[in-house]
């Protein structure tokens, strides 16, 4: 059963040093605040999950935060690379990461194993690319009925996922809709589940087939206004595009980082004052 | 400028003519992305745009800036998540047309996004595969539209990401592909196809006013012409008009044109 949690309250009892963590949204209710916290409550040696990294790992990647990182497409969507991804695989800034690549077939696959139980996913994939050259855990499988040569990968059981979602009743069912990524599948696929929504209500109100995840299938659940931000939230706000180029040159050079992270993260006390300095600062300063 | 528009303007409208209306197209976000809504907002208003993150018909009015903009689904004739988008209708063989950009591209046409340079100690670390490599592979057919430069079309890639014809000839059929492959390479100097036989992209038409050199000197590899390589088509008030105004209307939601990236 989902207990009703401060987002505090929530990483310090869920997510450990060295967790295998996952926090999911496909540009759309990407849990921001919850890797704001995770920055905050200094955890180290977390091997990511992500399909995109997109600047929630890139800020918890230069925070220093990470060990290893699994994911398919590592780019500042719409804008460029991300800088601190990049500082640490090619410089190995401010310390060596781990890479585990797939591509993004992959990686909704393998979440799919995780949530059915299954040790692996089969798919057609990654004929004649150079991706079993370097990555010792994408195989080929052959097909006992067919003869076909398909593609096998180990499924994704993170420790914790995180994710960010509309609404929650008080029971801690939750409803999401719009662009849904792979979040039902990295929540399912999990040994504990951490999610933040919008607003609690007293009733979800939601249509047979929408998506609800079920207040057992979900550890903690945390009420986080914004919480997304700057991705966005269908029905609430719209994403921050002038904050992920404003990335760009935070995060180019580590020294602008640093004092960024100091300064809006481990001197904020929660994300609401994160979002009031936020919103006090000129956008050229942020 | 060539005459009243840009070489890019050549090349996205182009690219944008190769869309057959009503084809089911997996779009790229950046080029790929602009080509196929100009073909959707002029000759193909009955392309079905599939993306990634998992809007089927997405009709956005102005471009995306990433792959899972609100404006895709809000438009779209159904979202349905990312492990259905691949499984049931990448694999499953619904998609007539992956529409894809690339970082660097060899002379048979497979792709590298992921490193220049080595892979344990790049150079340069590039974004990754997203959902290409599998774009490549299962789409009926593949167009690629990139920017010619001698960075981009090189003799040789530093790390294979989406295949395209693999060592030429027929590997690609042997390799047991299910998707057909690249049929055209749309850059801002010219339309490469690949050869019937070796499956060597050779330059199929040439826009107006490049010459044969500046592409050979733009191109990483000995570049070869078709016997019947002609000039390409030139945009057409229309489509300029209405690749003009979606740009426009794509800065004015944005602030800029969403197509980095």
């Amino acid at each position: 059963m989902a207990e009703w949690l401060s987002l505090r309250e929530a990483i310090a009892a869920n997510v450990r040093d060295g967790d295998s963590l996952a926090m999911e949204g496909f540009t759309h209710l990407i849990p921001f605040a919850a890797g704001h916290e995770i920055i905050r409550q200094k955890r180290r040696g977390l091997r990511l999950i992500r399909m995109t990294p997109d600047l929630i790992y890139d800020q918890l990647i230069g925070a220093g935060c990470a060990a290893k990182l699994t994911f398919s497409w590592g780019g500042n969507p719409g804008v460029g690379s991300l800088h601190r991804f990049r500082d640490a695989v090619e410089h190995d800034w401010p310390q060596p990461l781990e890479i585990e690549e797939r591509s993004h077939s992959d990686m909704a696959n393998s979440y799919v194993a995780g949530a059915s139980n299954l040790p692996f996913a089969v798919f057609r994939g990654y004929t004649g690319s150079d991706f079993l050259r370097v990555n010792s855990r994408i195989r080929n499988i052959t097909c006992p009925f067919t003869g076909e040569v398909l593609a096998a990968t180990p499924a994704v059981r993170p420790d914790v996922t995180v994710i960010h979602a509309q609404k929650a009743d008080w029971k801690g069912n939750v409803l999401l809709w719009g662009i849904l990524g792979v979040q039902k599948e990295a929540a399912l696929a999990a040994k504990r589940v951490i999610v933040t929504v919008e607003e609690r209500v007293e009733r979800l109100d939601a249509p047979p087939n929408a998506c609800v995840l079920p207040g057992w299938t979900v550890t903690a659940v945390c009420e986080v206004p914004r919480g997304a931000t700057p991705s966005y939230a269908d029905g609430y706000y719209e994403r921050d595009n002038l904050f992920y180029r404003l990335w760009d040159r935070i995060s180019r050079d580590r020294q602008t980082f640093n004092g960024w992270i100091k300064k809006h993260i481990l001197e904020t006390g929660d994300f609401r004052e994160y979002l009031r300095l936020l919103s006090e600062s000129p956008a050229v300063c942020r | 400028m060539i005459g009243d528009y840009t070489p890019d303007e050549m090349m996205t409208v182009s690219a944008a003519r190769m869309l057959r209306n009503g084809a089911v197209c997996f779009v790229g976000i950046g080029l790929p992305s602009t080509a196929a809504n100009l073909a959707r907002l002029t000759h193909a208003p009955e392309a079905v745009l599939v993306y990634e993150s998992g809007p089927i018909g997405a009709k956005p009015s102005v471009l995306p800036l990433s792959i899972g903009d609100g404006n895709l689904a809000e438009t779209a004739d159904t979202v349905v998540s990312t492990p259905e988008i691949f499984r049931y209708w990448l694999q499953g063989g619904r998609i007539d047309v992956g529409f894809l950009g690339a970082a660097q591209l060899d002379r048979f046409a497979n792709i590298n996004t992921t490193v220049v340079g080595s892979y344990a100690k790049p150079k340069v670390r590039l974004p990754g595969a997203g959902g290409a490599p599998e774009i490549s592979s299962s789409a009926k057919e593949v167009l690629i539209v990139v920017k010619h430069s001698k960075r981009t079309l090189v003799e040789k890639l530093d790390f294979v990401t989406s295949v395209g014809f693999l060592t030429g000839g027929d590997s690609r059929e042997r390799a047991g592909l299910t998707g057909k492959g690249p049929v055209a390479v749309i850059t801002d100097l010219c339309i490469l196809r690949p050869d019937a036989v070796t499956r060597e992209l050779k330059v199929a038409s040439i826009h107006a006013g490049v010459h044969r050199e500046t592409i050979a000197v733009n191109t990483g590899w000995q570049i070869q012409f078709a016997e019947d390589c002609g000039e390409t088509e030139q945009p057409r008030a229309q489509e300029l008009e209405v690749l003009r105004d979606l740009k426009a209307r794509t800065v004015a939601a944005h602030g800029v044109e969403g197509e980095a990236a």
